[in-house]
């Protein structure tokens, strides 16, 4: 009898529409996977190259990328099947390990030899792995409260953002729901159609991003973080309720010389709630 | 006309409260901060007496089903029931109906291929297989699989078990989600080439379409009445007909809470608490537990968003017995009336296969005993003969089972 509950999914919404941008924001379709799947970049700006991986919640070109446009040429992907139009894509990666190949040929694939690689999140996981599989082309790694290593004494799960409501989103994810850059970020676009199809995508972001990591992202990275040799930054918000600041320690033991940062007043989100100065931090470690 | 008695296993004594001070009824609610473990034992008995009373009163089958990690309904494993209601019934034309084992829940499947063939050996031939997809939320949050791949996984689960219950040569299976060097299974089942498949779905069209082109029989399971679900079930017809299968209504179960009073004006005080109750506290639950991200393909979460073509569960909250009887989400009243809004659900919606659900919510062990035999003397004989004029057979009920003697409608 239950099964008609199971047509009705999850709530919740992260905006999907990019902020209006000053910078040209171009798409390029990358094969990767010896052609089985298409990955969708999108890049702006100009200077040394830094690849962009996008959180569970989905891509999103925010001030953060823009700022961060202004000094390198920025790649950011969608992840499989999140991308528009293509949800299906999400068919063609079955695991972890798929994930990482299709990046480590997507870099292939834009014909680059040294990148900068920056991860949020669920994108920081792919980042600490892809700088372990890829360690020759990785200049320098900054993870943004990457998931990806446990500790008993600090669990989370997929279910720690997935089973989460409307309204629980806004409290876990932020520190302050009210800011103006989280305001933005999660109002529906106007129009009812508008506005369910921006949450369809929300959740089909989810379920595909889970997919590697269900149902605990703990996935062996540990056993693979030592073999990263690009000088790393480990930024976290302080106020993480989604996954707890201690992991920031965590990360900063697993790769040796690596530079913790904490940011104050700051949630699971510091590229929106703390822009201004995580930009000045990043950039200031990548250097010009 | 089949009638299967139907059952849940729900917590039944939940404080009045319970809603306002837990967040969920469903994963997320320790058992320790509601249950009384001894009271769980007396559903569980309850349930198989209630269960073997219908098979004695003359239903047809009787139903089990499985969900966890939740007060709602907590046959974890169905086939453990099912075992007890075959060897309960045993020299009867009851049918075991599993409703029911969740082969993507297993790894490997085949241990539903197993236990199904074993219950059939029990029941000596008299198992009707039901495949369920799966509740999202009992794949995902309490058995820890990825929600995007159970879909796929339950369709080559489906592959897998039927070969295993048919094949005469042991075989390897390379699958996408399994792999198994050598499938045997003992025992197979009683029944040639395997006993019938029932789906259940909420009206699914991609559910349909694996229902329909496999010549199985769907269920509809609903909350939201009859009323509700009648353009949904004309689209399964529909479909059907688009390819290339006849109207035969055996092809249709549907599920329906029902309590019979000796008059319309008594319904509502022996069924309105235990109405409410499995509306407001066995339904309470935030929507996006039951459905994790990926679960529904991007088609079907696009049409749910997009055309919410059911009420919001906050919405049950606010309604009260008269409303959930009017609506036929359940069916309440004088033997007479129920009778009559059994027959019309029936021919609208094309039933062969009905379901009743004679204990929900609250409603006690004794009140559902009566319930039972009002049900099986007094509605039942009326409801038998509804398909008898237009000649169909049923080809998805156990050939062992005679049909009951039909009384008169």
């Amino acid at each position: 009898m239950a099964e008609d509950l199971q047509a009705r999914g999850a709530g919740g919404g992260l905006r999907v529409e990019t902020e209006p941008s000053m910078k040209n924001i171009t798409q390029k379709v990358v094969p990767v996977l010896n052609g089985r799947l298409d990955i969708t970049v999108n890049i702006a700006g100009k200077g040394k190259p830094l690849l962009y991986l996008h959180s569970a919640g989905g891509y999103y070109w925010d001030d953060f990328l823009d700022s961060l446009a202004d000094h390198y040429t920025v790649y950011a992907p969608h992840f499989p099947g999140t991308a528009p139009g293509r949800p299906n894509d999400i068919d063609l990666v079955d695991n972890l390990w798929d994930v990482v190949l299709a990046y480590d040929d997507l870099l292939d694939g834009l014909g680059l030899d040294k990148v900068n690689l920056v991860g949020h999140s669920f994108g920081g996981l792919l980042a600490a792995e892809l700088a372990a599989q890829r360690r020759q082309s990785i200049d320098k790694l900054v993870l943004i409260a990457p998931i990806g290593l446990w500790r008993e004494d600090a669990p989370y799960t997929c279910a720690s953002w997935c089973a989460l409501g409307p309204d629980e989103i806004m409290e876990v994810l932020f520190h302050d729901p009210a800011h103006p850059r989280v305001v933005r970020r999660m109002t529906p676009p106007a129009g009812e159609e508008a506005a369910a199809l921006w949450q369809v995508h929300f959740i089909w972001t989810l379920g595909c991003t889970a997919k590697v990591i269900w149902p605990i992202p703990d996935k062996g990275l540990k056993k693979r973080i030592h073999r990263v040799t690009a000088p790393s930054l480990v930024v976290w918000g302080e106020n993480d309720k989604l996954i707890p600041p201690v992991y920031a320690q965590e990360f900063g033991r697993a790769l040796p010389g690596s530079e913790v940062f904490m940011l104050p007043a700051c949630g699971h989100e510091p590229p929106l709630e703390q822009m201004e100065r995580l930009r000045d931090k990043v950039t200031g470690f990548l250097g010009a | 006309m089949k009638i299967a008695c139907f059952h849940l296993m729900p917590y039944r004594d939940l404080a009045d409260d319970f809603e306002k001070k837990h967040k969920s009824a469903w994963f997320s609610l320790p058992f320790n901060a509601v249950a009384d473990p001894n009271k769980v034992a007396q559903y569980f008995n309850h349930t198989l007496d209630e269960l073997t009373y219908a098979a004695e009163l003359g239903f047809d089958g009787v139903c089990t089903n499985e969900h966890h990690q939740n007060a709602y309904g907590f046959m974890v494993n169905p086939n453990m029931m099912g075992s007890v209601l075959a060897r309960a019934t045993r020299g009867k034309d009851t049918a075991i109906i599993q409703m029911g084992e969740t082969a993507v829940f297993l790894n490997p499947p085949i241990r539903v291929a197993e236990e199904y063939a074993m219950l059939d050996c029990i029941a000596e031939g008299r198992l009707i297989a039901g495949f369920p997809v799966g509740l999202g939320g009992d794949y995902s949050y309490s058995y820890g699989m990825a929600p995007i791949e159970q879909r796929a996984r339950y369709y080559e689960a489906h592959d897998l078990i039927k070969k295993a219950w048919t094949a005469d040569e042991v075989f390897a299976w390379n699958g996408k989600h399994y792999q198994l060097p050598m499938v045997n299974i003992w025992p197979k089942p009683v029944q040639r080439p395997h006993p019938p498949i029932w789906v259940p779905g909420n009206a699914s069209p991609s559910t349909w379409d694996f229902v329909i082109k496999n010549n199985y029989s769907y269920c509809f399971l609903t909350y939201f009445g009859a009323k509700g679900a009648e353009h949904m079930v004309k689209g399964f017809w529909n479909r059907a007909e688009e390819l290339g299968r006849d109207r035969n209504p055996y092809r249709m179960g549907f599920l329906v809470p029902v309590g019979v009073s000796e008059t319309d004006e008594q319904a509502e005080a022996d069924y309105g608490h235990a109405a409410e109750y499995f509306y407001h506290k066995g339904l309470h639950l935030p929507e996006q537990l039951l459905a994790p991200p990926g679960h529904m393909t991007h088609s079907s979460l696009t049409h749910l968003i997009t055309k919410r073509p059911f009420p919001p569960f906050e919405e049950l909250k606010t309604m009260r017995f008269p409303q959930f009887n009017e609506r036929d989400f359940v069916v309440c009243g004088s033997a007479k009336t129920v009778t009559e809004r059994l027959l019309h659900i029936i021919k609208t919606l094309r039933v062969g296969h009905l379901m009743i659900l004679p204990q929900f919510g609250s409603l006690s062990h004794e009140k559902t005993m009566q319930n039972i035999e009002r049900i099986a003397k007094n509605v039942m004989p009326h409801l038998r003969g509804v398909w008898d004029n237009e000649g169909w057979e049923d080809h998805w009920w156990p050939k062992t089972c005679k049909p009951a003697a039909r009384a008169a409608a």
